[in-house]
């Protein structure tokens, strides 16, 4: 990963890899939702609202691969101090709150039909709004030591301890058994109880929306280095 | 109940705030080198 710890060799892979992570993911976010909206087949009990389950899953999953992000970007920062890791952790942070919050949205526009209520104070659904406050924490830290002139290491910290979330979110549904669902795909053993004319597409909509997440961040990280490099330049215009 | 009007928003929600996002990150990737290569320029 030190390779890439020159800003200048990071940008030059960055460059061509952003518009081809971002066209991609549009392209193949596009097909997944047609055939999630339009050809795949209603479920048995849940009827047409399952078509939510093609937006609903794939922002679960960036939500939480946002977090994971951090905290593999923050122990990076900490263990080998790799100078690009804050960049990446913070450029991370805003598409994972973003996400996170697209999930609490649509799951609650789900539950309304398929449970008769918006809002349950279920495990996984009470995990995923402490992760959303974890990423409004780390946000707000994270600019806040920037502004200052800091390294980020509490923020890196705090992007560390926050990872605890991560298994809790995934095991709620086996932990307290409420209103959400349990596990239906298990990558481990390569197994799933969904029919595969629903799972293509939503497999190919979490794979669209990952690369447009990672198009998103290496756009932040490309903002973030621009105006490091302003800054530096005008400290040194300054200086003269 | 139709579920229909709940699908709608959903898509509505999650397309509005994923273009938003990147609209948002483009600009500001654009904005951050646009400056940086003019401040190069001029030195």
């Amino acid at each position: 990963m030190h390779v890439y710890a020159n800003p200048a060799r990071f940008l030059k892979i960055a460059r061509p890899l952003t518009p081809l992570l971002g066209w991609s993911g549009a392209a193949l976010i596009a097909a997944a939702l047609y055939i999630g909206l339009f050809l795949a087949p209603p479920e048995r009990l849940q009827g047409e609202s399952v078509r939510i389950i093609y937006i609903h899953v794939p922002a679960a999953w960036l939500g939480m691969a946002g977090w994971t992000a951090i905290a593999a970007a923050s122990l990076m920062q900490i263990v080998w101090r790799h100078p690009l890791a804050a960049i990446a952790a913070r450029a991370a942070a805003v598409p994972g709150a973003v996400f996170t919050a697209l999930c609490l949205a649509t799951g609650s526009l789900w539950g309304r039909p398929a449970w008769g209520t918006y809002w349950e104070w279920d495990g996984r659904m009470t995990s995923m709004l402490v992760l959303l406050f974890l990423y409004f924490g780390y946000i707000a830290l994270a600019g806040a030591e920037k502004e200052k002139g800091g390294e980020g290491r509490l923020a890196a910290i705090f992007g560390l301890v926050g990872a605890v979330n991560l298994p809790i979110i995934h095991y709620s549904v086996l932990w307290w058994r409420t209103l959400h669902q349990g596990q239906s795909i298990n990558f481990l053993r390569g197994t799933s109880t969904i029919d595969a004319s629903m799972l293509w597409p939503l497999l190919a909509s979490a794979l669209g929306f990952s690369l447009l997440f990672g198009a998103i961040v290496l756009m932040r990280m490309r903002a973030e280095l621009g105006r490091n490099k302003v800054e530096a330049r005008l400290k040194r215009m300054a200086a003269e | 109940m139709n579920p229909w009007p709940f699908v709608i928003a959903a898509y509505a929600v999650t397309l509005a705030g994923t273009a938003s996002l990147v609209l948002w990150s483009w600009i500001a990737m654009r904005r951050a080198e646009a400056d940086a290569d003019k401040l190069s320029r001029r030195q």
